[in-house]
């Protein structure tokens, strides 16, 4: 999918973009109903079979296939009505081969023997043809094979399962919530992916996993006609790994932003019409909001902004593929060298300690295998502000002196090749009982932020620049109003050396990624990052407000 | 069978269309058939091959209709796709954006299509190409090179019927010094892969990487800019002159919710609102960069002015929105024009008396919608010009800064060069806005 289709499926404000036609998500349109269909996993271990000693024949050392059915379905609406209803299936098979040290791929929609057997010559070949120029061979650190193993997502409800009529209900249910609280314009989606994937290995692996994801959201318009001017407010929810249950808001779930905010965070479970209804009231307390006066600010950021914030600025930096230099022609390199980690500079304030993690429940990123066929782990990337690892996969670990994979190897179809992706990277909660109000309290002068709104880093991930979805002004110790017109600039080291204060695990959750883009050719992958708020001193604000006559 | 004829196409749609029992049925059949290789440290990283071919259908029964599709072309599986079609149409809500299915059409006949693709052998040669270059410089190189071709065909009940065919091969590298302080950067689309020389485009990209080795940090602040071809279009709509072009929309104008909107409701189509050198048009024959012959709604594509002499021609209607203000639908171009001069980039720099050479911008998001004001920082290769000569490689930098005020400032056009399917002259443009610096090379 070129990224302009992610624009289409993600700006729901849409403000910006031609939409002639929503795109699927890579995949194509079904009848629901079969999507439900399983496919025998013997008969999946009989492809893979084929393939894998069809490669081996061919002359490939190692060798692994993903047979994948990857569902999605997407509904989109807009004020009383479904725009499109988008069920796509994608189904086929990938085989990777390692041959005179070279990666080949190939891959099929023909899920056949012969097929499988021609497509994994077809990698050998190309492995072949590219190991003529090859340099550097590829070394894979030793992974053991798990036999047949299976492994879910723990969900309650699947969404493919749930009747599309009631999901069209709720998404216009909170078209009306906001409309009758005076938007002007709204659009909601929910998007739901399953990925049902197989992979088999030579290292005697046969992994059947069963993989779902949910994102309900939308984009609330107000707008004054008289003067032009125009404000949206994003739902400030979480795409999760769950199934449908999310949808069943619990109030134990429901965490209170600070006092006069109005802001309502949201766990495991999700109340898509509260905060429908909440976007209409504060987007339009938007339009007449102070403009923010720039200059140094001491920052509270709510974990549904910090999310992205940690995304950009330690889980991309600390991948190790672009550390090494394997992405320098488009996601970029990274700050964090080898030899910047050998220096010992601190990355974060001594409160800084960030996990990666691939086992955490609820989470996008939990899987019970990566899609090279290495069990998931959780492990530390910064202790007490210092860096102590990277983010890896099978093919990097010897260049770290290292024995094994993290497990980050993922492709987002049957037809991409897999290659390393961010796990989930969480910042953890402060140790010490502490409340968002009590934070407030101790900020003389500053902003709270909540919601992801407008980002961008550089390519090695020093310098960056945040939006955000709701602002309120905070002085002496309390909130006393909304804000308009507010992004920070800050240097990743610089930032995370100003963390003054972390709020406790009572307030902690998760923000996600569903489209996090990065290779070539660009694959999306889904990814969570958890915190509870937290607070930076003296960060720099600009204005962005501007006239265009 | 990932590139089907005109005639296997069009017999294998007919086929489905018979098995039809929906008010209006639609048909399309999309088939490519590609191929990538991928390098980073002067080393081959990954490769890969991917054919397919699908049909989706598109059923309606009155205001409703349901869409299924398939990838295999047995009967029996394009009976059932048919079927499912109808089905979900039953059960599909009413659309109150309900446009009857397009009659048959005129097409044009856009050179779209190179008759020899790159192999396997022939894409490891290009890429060897490019890293033996730099391997031989102590450079190091990290480049992509993906390409193959395509179809699109459709058919449906009102009788149209449309077919075309399209290859094109993309190729980018980014040049590094070994010791990280340099970087270079150089990007090619074509139609016809044997225009692609990656040779000379890396040479350019090794060339900036040296050149921005010892880069000088300067004060963020309004600077003059010569913007090159890849700081405008390089990312589609997330690029500066994307984000702008790909805009250009009626509906979202007429609701209030863009920079389009006119204050007291409409849009500005017919204002004036950028510099009167500033044309943009879109042109499916245009030789240099070929179109599609027809949108996903089957319209046919033709030459269109959307920007003349700095006045909104015209904006995209859809054909729902089209109806609705009884004006003629707009089909989506593939792809844009701009006109400039027939100045060099390097002729730009002689011109200038101080100002920044900018390679590549990076990593640009939307600030505000309302003014489309932008961040992004360059990167890849950022010079000081003085007197007419680049002076020294300076430090990156972030900036803020919108399309509309950029396209009020401009100084100088150089000549159009082809970059993601767009034709963009090289832009010098005063008074661009930078905010902040960055330790990134």
């Amino acid at each position: 999918m070129r990224r302009r289709d992610f624009v289409g499926l993600t700006g729901l404000a849409a403000g910006a973009c031609f939409l002639p036609n929503f795109p699927s998500l890579g995949g194509t349109p079904v009848d629901p109903a079969r999507l439900l269909e399983g496919i025998d996993p013997a008969l999946k271990k009989r492809l893979a079979d084929a393939a894998l000693n069809a490669a081996k024949s061919a002359g490939a050392s190692y060798a692994d296939v993903r047979i994948g059915r990857y569902l999605n379905q997407s509904i989109f609406t807009r004020e009383k009505q479904v725009q499109n209803i988008v069920s796509g299936e994608s189904f086929g098979a990938g085989v990777r081969v390692l041959a005179n040290g070279t990666w080949g791929f190939a891959a099929t929609n023909t899920v056949t023997e012969a097929s499988l057997a021609k497509a994994a010559q077809l990698a050998v070949a190309i492995a072949k043809a590219n190991a003529k120029v090859q340099k550097e061979q590829v070394k894979l650190a030793p992974q053991k094979g798990f036999g047949e193993v299976s492994w879910k997502t723990p969900i309650q409800q699947n969404a493919f399962e749930v009747p599309v009529a009631q999901k069209v209900e709720l998404l216009l249910a909170a078209n009306a919530k906001a409309t009758d609280n005076g938007a002007a314009f709204v659009n909601s989606a929910l998007f739901q992916i399953n990925e049902q994937k197989y992979f088999a290995s030579t290292d005697g692996s046969y992994i059947d996993q069963d993989v779902h994801r949910i994102w309900p959201t939308f984009s609330v318009t107000a707008i004054d006609r008289a003067s032009g001017k125009f404000r949206t407010r994003d739902a400030l929810n979480a795409p999760m790994g769950l199934g449908y249950e999310y949808l069943t808001p619990k109030a134990a779930d429901k965490v209170a932003g600070p006092a006069g905010s109005g802001v309502v965070g949201y766990r495991n479970s999700y109340d898509m019409l509260e905060d429908a209804a909440l976007a209409a009231k504060q987007v339009k307390e938007k339009l007449t909001a102070k403009s923010v006066t720039p200059g140094k600010y001491d920052l509270v950021l709510d974990p549904n902004h910090l999310g992205l914030t940690i995304h950009e600025s330690v889980g991309h930096p600390l991948e190790l593929d672009r550390v090494l230099g394997y992405e320098a022609n488009y996601a970029g390199t990274s700050f964090a060298t080898l030899e910047w980690k050998a220096k010992q500079i601190p990355y974060g304030s001594k409160l800084v300690n960030i996990v990666a993690d691939k086992l955490q429940p609820g989470s996008l990123g939990a899987v019970g295998y990566d899609d090279e066929g290495v069990k998931t782990k959780q492990w530390d990337l910064i202790r007490e502000g210092m860096l102590v690892n990277y983010e890896k996969i099978r093919d990097q670990a010897h260049i770290v002196n290292q024995a094994e994979s993290d497990g980050c190897c993922y492709a987002d179809s049957w037809n991409s090749v897999q290659f390393q992706r961010m796990p989930n990277v969480s910042l953890q909660p402060g140790p010490a009982k502490h409340s968002v109000d009590e934070m407030i309290k101790g900020v003389d002068k500053g902003i709270y932020i909540a919601g992801r709104g407008s980002y961008s880093i550089d390519q090695q991930r020093y310098n960056f620049q945040f939006g955000g979805q709701v602002f309120y002004a905070i002085e002496k110790g309390r909130i006393t109003g909304m804000l308009e017109d507010v992004a920070y600039q800050a240097n990743t080291q610089e930032f995370w050396n100003s963390c003054a204060a972390i709020c406790d695990q009572s307030d902690y959750r998760l923000f996600g990624s569903f489209f996090d883009g990065k290779g070539q050719p660009s694959q999306v992958s889904a990814v969570s990052h958890g915190s509870s708020t937290t607070r930076f001193n003296g960060v720099n604000v600009i204005n962005t407000a501007r006239k265009i006559g | 069978m990932a590139i089907l004829s005109k005639d296997e196409a069009q017999a294998l749609l007919k086929k489905v269309l018979s098995y039809s029992t929906a008010d209006e049925c639609e048909v399309s059949l999309n088939g490519r058939t590609t191929g990538n290789i991928r390098y980073a440290r002067n080393s081959v990283s990954t490769a890969g091959a991917a054919d397919s071919v699908s049909l989706a259908v598109e059923s309606r029964f009155g205001k409703r209709s349901g869409v299924a599709t398939c990838n295999e072309f047995d009967e029996a599986t394009l009976r059932r796709c048919v079927q499912r079609a109808e089905e979900i149409a039953r059960l599909a809500p009413e659309s109150p954006e309900y446009v009857p299915l397009l009659g048959p059409q005129t097409y044009l006949s856009p050179p779209s299509a190179a008759t020899t693709l790159l192999t396997a052998a022939t894409r490891a040669q290009a890429a060897a190409d490019s890293m033996n270059l730099c391997a031989a410089k102590k450079l190091t190189a990290a480049g992509f090179i993906d390409g193959g071709a395509r179809f699109q065909a459709m058919r449906n009940s009102k009788g149209l019927e449309a077919y075309q065919q399209s290859t094109n091969t993309d190729f980018s590298v980014t040049v590094r010094t070994a010791d990280g302080r340099g970087s270079g950067y150089a990007i090619a689309d074509v139609t016809d892969p044997a225009k692609l020389n990656t040779k000379v485009l890396t040479q350019r990209a090794a060339d900036k990487a040296l050149g921005s080795v010892n880069a000088k940090a300067i004060e963020p602040g309004k600077y003059t800019v010569i913007l090159e071809p890849a700081a405008l279009m390089d990312g589609g709509d997330l690029s500066l002159l994307g984000g702008l072009v790909y805009g250009l929309d009626a509906r979202s104008a007429d609701e209030g919710r863009s920079f389009l909107s006119k204050k007291g409701g409409g849009n500005r189509k017919g204002e004036k609102l950028f510099d009167e050198r500033v044309s943009i048009y879109s042109d499916p024959l245009n030789a240099e960069v070929p179109g599609n012959a027809f949108d996903n709604d089957g319209l046919p594509t033709k030459r269109m002015n959307w920007v003349e002499k700095g006045v909104v021609k015209n904006l995209y209607y859809s054909r729902f929105w089209a109806e609705k203000n009884k004006v003629a639908p707009t089909p989506f171009p593939s792809g844009f024009i701009m006109t400039g001069g027939t100045q060099s980039t390097a002729e730009l720099i002689k011109g200038t008396a101080k100002g920044i050479l900018v390679t590549r911008l990076w990593y640009i998001r939307e600030v505000d919608p309302q003014t489309l004001l932008y961040t992004g920082l360059t990167r890849d290769g950022t010079f000081y010009i003085e007197n007419g000569a680049i002076k020294f490689p300076i430090k990156n930098l972030r900036f803020n800064e919108s399309p509309i005020i950029m396209l009020n400032n401009v100084e100088a056009m150089g000549r159009p060069q082809r970059l993601a399917g767009c034709l963009i002259p090289p832009l010098k443009i005063r008074d661009f806005t930078f905010t902040s610096l960055s330790d990134a090379i």
